[in-house]
């Protein structure tokens, strides 16, 4: 401009500056960066690799380990007194999903592994889904996320007192080692109870609700056999046994809908509600075919336990949004990675 | 006198305003935390990103219509370079951040949930590498919104209390006509 040089605003200049300040810096708060102490998603996922350690490059964080299948949920009908989902109307309804080991190694060995999981996608018709991820264990063995993220750390921790110091603050782990050590063992993906853990709010047509947990209970007897045993066994015997029992017939699973009694707490999943608790039979899981999980269809789908339709919702267990929200770094993480376990069939590469 | 923004094209700025700074603080505020407001503010951030979809096509076409007041004469020529080419920029992340956000749901075969049983389409495939190829952008691309953003209001705060040009008046009040 060709008008004298005023002396510099410096007033507004400072003004501005601030107001610019003020919004860069509330920002980075909300992100969490002025927050170290903050469990994000990103820390939780960390968490389960110690430190100095490399984690699974191209596989889920947590239950590394698994095989898809693929099947149908025959529905029939009386899930839809709980819930006006369309997958507990009288039908079938396509699944796909994911039997697991709860280890954070990709290669571990099947007999290594004391806790078992199962990945599911229901799909219906009216285009929602509900997915779940539940395990083998009767109940959680920690109270809140929180705590379980200071339990990855205590576990992933130098100090070799991290989970004596751990356990001692928090008694509902050694009701978990109790189990862990003393509940029988299976030999088979297809004789484990799988269950839900966490209560979710079922919302039936009059609009009705009522807390439940959910559990998938086989039809396959279960045969206990020794840890020794077990470890005699090849590596993968799981993914072997589920292979050739699902080759020769489905295996099925009874879904069962447990409904809390008022009062019942719904929060805390590291507390089974007790065994009397009113229960629904909603249908049969027939499992039809299982593929391997490198180029099968369970490998790029998130288990996120809050993909619900329309009649479940979230309760007051805090466990939904916190295996969501660490879920979805997990996916990212790894379907990022996917040059570290590539798939063999879709490439066409030649040996 | 100078001629203003039209009032439906002031009204819907501030409307959009709200909603992306909303938006953006709802953004890396909800990957921050496994806390049960993750659940929350996710089940807005897609909602309301939609809805910032449909409002920038609505405000392209007044802009299309109404156009925009000048720039004032004495404004240096970078300093127009520089104010036209971030308002591009600006339209470019409005448009773009919803679609790769939904695109980024449909690579990973997420339902794209907009309320209850009300879902979206998918509108890309199942991949890996395109659900990282759009991942990466939404999430680049928030940042460079907002620090896009903190200059624009650098900027106008510089219209109003530096030049005192009359720029900032032109979007500033809802009340009143198109003549400043």
């Amino acid at each position: 401009m060709p008008e004298t040089r005023q002396t510099l605003p410096i007033g507004p200049l400072l003004l501005i500056a601030m107001i610019i300040g003020v919004a860069a810096l509330a920002f980075a708060y909300t992100a969490g960066w002025l927050s170290p102490a903050r469990v994000s998603p990103a820390r939780l996922v960390d968490a389960f690799t110690p430190p100095g350690k490399t984690p699974p490059l191209g596989h889920r964080r947590n239950h590394a380990k698994g095989i898809c299948f693929t099947g149908t949920f025959e529905a029939n009908g009386a899930g839809s007194e709980l819930s006006r989902a369309r997958v507990f109307t009288r039908g079938s309804y396509p699944v796909l999903g994911r039997f697991n080991l709860a280890t954070t190694d990709p290669n571990a060995a099947d007999a290594t592994v004391r806790v078992r999981g199962f990945g599911i996608r229901f799909t219906t018709p009216d285009g929602q889904q509900w997915r779940s991820a539940m395990i083998d264990a009767p109940f959680f063995p920690v109270a809140t996320p929180q705590v379980f993220y200071a339990m990855l750390q205590a576990s992933g921790s130098k100090d070799p007192n991290a989970m004596k110091v751990f356990a001692a603050a928090h008694p509902e782990f050694a009701h978990f080692g109790a189990w862990a050590k003393g509940a029988p063992w299976t030999a088979s993906y297809a004789e484990e109870r799988y269950n839900g853990l966490n209560a979710f709010i079922f919302i039936n047509g009059s609009g009705q609700r009522h807390a439940v947990r959910w559990s998938l209970v086989p039809e396959a007897t279960p045969v206990a056999v020794t840890p020794d045993d077990l470890a005699k066994r090849g590596p993968d015997f799981l993914e072997e046994d589920i292979a050739q029992r699902v080759a020769n017939a489905p295996q099925r699973w009874t879904l069962i809908l447990t409904v809390a009694n008022p009062g019942d707490q719904t929060a805390d999943p590291s507390k089974a509600w007790p065994s009397d608790r009113r229960a629904v039979n909603a249908g049969t899981l027939v499992v039809s075919k299982i593929e391997a999980e490198r180029d099968g269809p369970c490998r790029d789908i998130n288990f996120d336990p809050t993909v619900l339709p329309v009649g479940i919702r979230t309760s007051d267990d805090p466990f939904p949004a916190a295996r969501s929200a660490a879920y979805s770094v997990s996916f990212n993480r790894r379907t990022a990675e996917a040059a570290h376990y590539p798939r063999t069939a879709t490439t066409g590469a030649t040996p | 006198m100078i001629r203003r923004f039209a009032p439906w094209q002031r009204v819907l700025h501030w409307l959009m305003a709200i909603c992306i700074l909303a938006m953006l603080f709802i953004g890396v505020g909800m990957v921050s935390t496994i806390k049960p407001i993750y659940l929350t503010l996710v089940s807005i951030h897609k909602p309301l990103g939609i809805a910032i979809l449909v409002l920038v096509l609505i405000r392209i076409s007044l802009r299309v219509n109404y156009g925009t007041p000048p720039l004032p004469a004495d404004l240096p020529e970078p300093l127009k370079l520089a104010a036209v080419s971030s308002h591009y920029l600006l339209y470019a992340l409005m448009i773009a951040m919803p679609l790769l956000g939904w695109g980024m749901l449909s690579a990973a075969a997420y339902p794209v949930v907009l309320y209850g049983g009300v879902h979206l389409p998918p509108i890309a495939p199942h991949s890996d590498w395109l659900h990282t190829v759009l991942w990466n952008a939404h999430f680049c691309l928030a940042f460079t919104f907002f620090a896009l953003i903190l200059g624009h209001v650098a900027a106008a705060l510089f219209h109003a209390f530096i030049r005192r040009d009359g720029v900032f008046q032109t979007m500033w009040s809802l009340s009143g006509s198109d003549k400043g």
